[in-house]
Parts: structure tokens; sequence; C-alpha cells
């Protein structure tokens, strides 16, 4: 006997919005999970369309990662939502010295959101997902009422693997290690700040949003001793630096001079009152390597486009204080504390 | 090489800081008090203290428009917050000064009421526009800097026919609260001043002459860049070698000895004196605060919404008022970097950036030395 199929129009990508129905787990559920998501990632976990995925693990160890999205505003200069998401989870598993393979996204959607920008978001996640070599293949949809949320949030989990030797931790910054940046600080903070409703200010600034696994490679290839490795994103260089001088027990000299900022962020920062060690940044990482491969891996970064500005930025020294410091450029020196507060709600 | 840069030319910071070590006398003291929370960020950001010598110190003064703000007039605020279909609109710093108990209006914010930063007055005014149905009030603080933009939204206000729109003033006056510190009990240890080079942009050179003049001491107005401020305090410290006591305005890209006549005059028409006010640290200072004329009364939240701004006493541990004096420096207090940090500010300097505990909290070395030459 021949199944009964109703009509059922197709999403109305350009008008349409996201309805609770899309929520239910019924039909309008599976139709926009089929019209958008799998439309978009298109791979055989996701035309399978069961509740999981599953794969061969890899050789080495995994490395499981997860970070939720609530970036205000949705789309900013040269990103969204969508491909910080992906960007955003390969990097933490980049982070490990390993290769990212496969993600999940979950998505918080509100009552109202246009699916338009549902559509933009979700695209941008798949042009990321396959610039980055990642497959998106499972996720979750859910919807709130209007008010509970603000247009959309997601959450990607991600796994990689990395070889058996590499060991990259928090706790392996050494005295006399070299502190080495992949390029300028502060883009990602400043263009997102530059779109905000009561901000809004003219800027050629782009996010930086950018997968960093292959440069990491590239570093790793020259130096398989890396000892710390981490993307500066919310808190920013100074939030990193002062983990990490609490985990290793030591402690962290920058040099001002050395450090790379665009004209425009440092102009941003003036007129608001920011410092931009503290600005989120989406497509640079900070590590701490031995002193004697330091100088290999900036030359292996700076053949890499992500790692062109590429840099030594400062040294660990032994420091019961565990304080970082900068030497200004003037050659004063000064503390660089772990951010107090959020002077920027939201930025990824 | 842009307009900034040139006034962070490091290599002449350090002839600079250079100069100033072989021009001061190594047998006396030299204690400067930057008065404006800008100087003391400048200070402190560039780590500008290390390269003067030993014997010349820095004392940071009471101009941070929050830290100076006492604990009542933030409840006060709070309250207001509180009231239904106000929206209290506030720049920044402000959210997170605590007034009793720990209560702050971020706090206020996340138990429900309509608190929402803003960078300028144009954004409470635009928020007025958008809810007709509720009453939008703006927080207004600051020394002479912000007030001609509090006084541009109260006749822009007017001439849009606003009925929802007010304003919580609480502008202080830079000069009077200066001579509060050199009245205070006891006066202060300080041999000369650097004055704030954004308020004499408005108010002019001339309302800080009587400091040196009539009170004897060196003032040098500058801007604040770093090498504005390392002049500035070679130009104090040539003075007090040679025992003179005269105004000097380093900052003449900016301030003009009468000031902004524009500004001057739209302050004038919008505010007048207060009788007195209440500084956190100075306690009440005669004619150092502005209110809003009775031509505005209608825009004024304090008679609008019948306003009680009551005493609530700074924390019992709290030596913000010293502080703010000069009498002692931040790392004297006994609650300073433990129970008090940035994180967790029982008193308003450690609050703002501009703040002389936080500034010094936040970026003060620990345990580095000083270059130049030995304490005396």
């Amino acid at each position: 006997m021949k199944g009964r199929r109703d009509f059922f129009p197709p999403l109305d990508i350009g008008a349409g919005r996201i309805e609770l129905g899309h929520g239910s787990g019924g039909r309008a559920t599976a139709q926009l999970i089929e019209e958008l998501f799998s439309a978009a990632f298109d791979n055989d976990w996701l035309r399978g369309m069961n509740d999981q995925a599953s794969f061969e693990a890899p050789p080495g160890r995994l490395v499981l990662t997860t970070d939720s999205f609530v970036v205000s505003p949705l789309f900013f200069p040269g990103g969204d939502i969508g491909c910080l998401a992906v960007n955003g989870t390969v990097n933490d598993i980049a982070m490990a010295g390993a290769k990212p393979l496969y993600l999940s996204a979950s998505f918080i959607l509100e009552e109202g959101f246009p699916l338009a920008d549902l559509h933009r978001v979700v695209q941008s996640m798949a042009v990321a997902a396959r610039a980055a070599g990642v497959a998106i293949i499972t996720g979750d949809t859910k919807v709130v009422e209007r008010g509970k949320a603000d247009g959309v949030f997601i959450t990607t989990t991600g796994v990689g693997n990395v070889p058996d030797a590499t060991r990259i931790d928090a706790s392996r910054a050494r005295p006399n290690d070299r502190i080495i940046l992949s390029g300028t600080l502060g883009d990602h903070g400043v263009a997102v700040l530059s779109r905000r409703e009561n901000l809004h200010f003219e800027t050629e600034l782009r996010s930086d949003s950018a997968p960093l696994h292959e440069l990491v490679a590239a570093m790793l290839a020259v130096a398989p001793d890396l000892h710390c490795l981490r993307d500066p994103t919310r808190g920013g260089l100074a939030a990193v630096l002062n983990e990490w001088a609490r985990q290793s027990d030591v402690g962290m000299i920058i040099h001002e001079r050395a450090i790379p900022i665009r004209p425009e962020v440092a102009a941003a920062c003036e007129f608001l009152g920011l410092d931009p060690l503290y600005l989120a940044n989406e497509g640079k990482l900070v590590a701490v390597c031995p002193p004697q491969s330091a100088e290999d891996v900036v030359r292996a970064m700076r053949r890499h486009p992500l790692g062109r500005d590429a840099t030594i930025i400062g040294e660990v020294r032994a420091d019961a204080h565990r304080a970082v410091e900068m030497e200004t450029a003037f050659g004063g020196r000064r503390l660089v504390d772990w951010l107090s507060s959020d002077p920027l709600p939201r930025i990824c | 090489m842009n307009l900034t840069e040139a006034f962070r030319d490091a290599d002449l910071a350090r002839r600079m800081a250079t100069t100033i070590a072989t021009e001061v006398s190594p047998h006396r003291r030299y204690s400067l008090m930057e008065f404006c929370g800008g100087h003391t960020h400048t200070l402190a950001r560039y780590g500008l203290e290390q390269l003067l010598p030993g014997n010349v110190e820095m004392i940071h003064g009471p101009g941070c428009p929050v830290c100076v703000l006492p604990g009542g007039r933030i409840a006060a605020g709070i309250a207001l917050a509180q009231r239904p279909g106000v929206i209290l609109c506030s720049y920044g710093d402000l959210l997170r000064v605590p007034a009793r108990h720990g209560a702050t209006l971020m706090r206020t914010r996340a138990a429900g009421a309509d608190v929402r930063m803003i960078y300028s007055t144009r954004d409470a005014l635009a928020i007025a526009q958008r809810h007709p149905d509720r009453e939008v009030v703006f927080f207004a603080i600051g020394f002479e800097t912000t007030t001609p933009a509090t006084a541009v939204a109260v006749t822009e206000a007017r001439r849009l026919g606003l009925q929802n729109f007010s304003v919580f003033c609480n502008h202080v006056l830079t000069p009077p609260a200066m001579s509060g510190i050199l009245a205070a009990p006891g006066g202060v240890a300080v041999q000369g001043f650097i004055g704030p080079g954004h308020v004499a942009s408005v108010i002019g050179s001339r309302p800080f002459e009587r400091f040196a003049e009539q009170d004897g001491y060196p003032i040098v107005i500058t801007g604040f860049e770093a090498l504005d401020l390392l002049q500035a305090i070679r130009q104090l410290i040539r003075q007090i070698n040679v025992g003179r006591a005269v105004l000097e305005n380093e900052y003449r890209r900016v301030v003009s000895r009468e000031g902004n006549e524009k500004a001057l005059a739209l302050i004038d028409e919008v505010f007048t004196l207060r009788e007195d006010f209440e500084w956190r640290g100075l306690g009440r200072v005669a004619h150092s605060a502005l209110r809003l004329r009775d031509d505005f009364a209608c825009f004024d939240a304090e008679a609008r919404f019948a306003l009680t701004v009551e005493d609530v006493p700074d924390h019992k541990a709290c030596e913000c008022a010293a502080v703010l004096r000069g009498a002692i420096r931040p790392e004297q207090c006994k609650v300073f970097g433990t129970a008090c940090t940035p994180d967790n500010p029982l008193g308003s300097c450690m609050v703002s950036s501009e703040g002389a505990c936080a500034a010094r909290y936040r970026y003060a070395t620990r345990g580095v030395p000083r270059a130049g030459t030995e304490a005396v």
C-alpha cells in the first residue's frame, strides 16, 4: 500500500520565521532539519537521520571540546555566529595539537527568528566546516518562546585526534621559554563592537575568525615539543598568560613594542577606554615553546597565511608570585592582570 | 608618524626621564598630585612612575567621577532604577560602584531593573524617543568635561518636547574640590599639582590660577599622553627647585585661558550651583556641584521623582577617603588587594580604572624596584 503523502509546502526561507512548531519534534522539525541543516551540511551521517553519528576511532588520543556561541550582533564585519561556532571549536581542538575531525551542532532558536538569517548562519557554518575539513555529523534544534533567547544560540562539540607523543598543556611553561603570538590582537573584538547597536562606528576592520589547525600542524612539524598553545578568545591575551602562569607556577614578561596591534584597533581602544590585551580574537594563537626552537617556530608560522605577523612577544620566568608583567614602550613595567568584570559582554 | 604617536616617542620619554633625574635635588622629596583620574591611568598604563627618581612621588587625586560619588547618591540611583517603568541610563563604570551591602546598579539590573549602559547622552535621548511609555532617566556624572554633553541632552529634550526624559544630576566641579583637598584637616603633603587638561579645555586655565597665586602651589595643566605627563612633572620640579609657584599651561594645543565659550554658555544656560555637595573622601564641599536650573525643573529627576539622598557610610574598613585626599597611598589601606579588589570592590577607588586603587592594583608591578635614585 502506498503511504499517504500530504502536500507540505517547502520552507519559505525568504520571508518565513521560526515558529514554536519547528522545535516540536513533529513534521515541521523534520522539514527544518532536512531543508535547511542537512541540505547545507550534507553528509552520509545526516542523510541517515539518526539521533547520533557513529564513526571509526582514529589512532592516537581523542580530543573532545564543546563551546557555546551567543554573540551579539549575529552578523559582523568578517564573520557571523555561524563561522565563529565552527572555527571556535575547531580551534579549541587544534590547541591540543590535534586534527579536528567531526562536529556536532546544537541550535537554540527564538520564535520569530527570520529563516533567512538562520539560512545565512547555517550556510556560513557549512562553508567554514568545509574549509576546515571537518564534517558536522549530528545536531539538535530547540525553539524557545519569543523573548526567551536572542535570535539564535549555537553550541558546537568537536572531536579530534592527536598523536600520543604530543603533550601540549597549560602546566608546561618553563622559565626561559619564549612566548609567541601569531598576529595582531583585538581585530575580532573591535569588529564586533563596531556593529553594536549603541556603539556603531565606521571601520574597515574585520573579524579574524579562522581555523588554526593547519598553522598548528606547521608549528608542530618544526617543534614537536611545543609546551603551551591557546587561542586568546574571551579575556584576550591577558587571560591566557595569567592562566598559564597559574597552571605552570611561573611568571611571564611580555614586551609592548613587540605586540602587533593594528592602528585602527589601537584607536578604537583609546576612544572606548579598552585595552587590546583583553580583547577577544578568533583567529590568533599564542604559544610557549623552548627557547632553542622559538626562531624555527616563528619562521614556520610566517610561511602560513594565518601566521604572517607571528613574532616572539616575551619570555617565561621563574616567579613565586606568578605575575604577568609587560615592559611598556617607555621602558616602565606594569602588571597585566586578569580581566575584571566584562567590558564587552557577549563577543563570542 | 601620526599626531598621537609623536606624544608617545619612547626615546624622547627616556631622555626626558633622564633630564628629570638630573634636575631633582637628591636631598628633597617631591610629592606631586595629579588631580585627574585620566592622568592616574596614563601613569599606570605606561609604567611612568618607574621612570621617575625614587624621591619623586605621584599622589593620585580625586579626579575620578565615579570614585567621588557618595554611596547615598548611588543608592538613590538604584532606587530610581527599581521604580516600575523606569529605564535608567548611565556611563559604564558607574554600574559597578557599590552603595550599601554590595548593592550596585549592575546587581540591580540582574534582579530585573532596566539599567542600560550608554556611551553618549544622545543614546539616552534615543531610548526616550523609542519608549514614550517609559520614564527614561540619565544618571549624569562627571566633572566639567561631561557636563556640556548633559546640557546638550537637556536642551535637545526640551526642543523635542520629550515628556519622559529626565536627568539625575551629579555633575561636580574641579576647582572647589581642589580647594577642598587643600582645606582638609591636616592638609595634604603635596608640593605641586598636575592640572586636569580636559577639564581645563572646557573651563580654561584661569580658574586654576588662584592655586598658584593665592595658595602658593605650582600647577601645570597638561594632556594625557606619556610625554605630556613627563613634561609637566619636569616643569613642576623646576618650579619647586627655585621656589616658584605659578600656573603653567603645557596643554596649549587644547587649553586656552578662557576655555570653551560655547560649552560654558551651555552649562550656564542649563545648570546652576548647588549650595554644597557630598563628596566621597572630602565630605560636604560648598558650591562644588551643579543642579538643573528651575527653568529646566521638569527634566530634573530629583524633583520629578522627589528623590531623597540619604547618607550611606562607606564600608568601615575602606579608606577611600584618605586615598582620595592623598593622605595615604592605595597600598597602605588595610583591605587593598585583599578584601577589596577590582572584582569585588569595597570602595569606589577600586572600581574605575581611573580610580587610584584600581590603577595601582591592576598595573603596579609587585616587588619590582623602581628605577633611579634610592628612596629618601
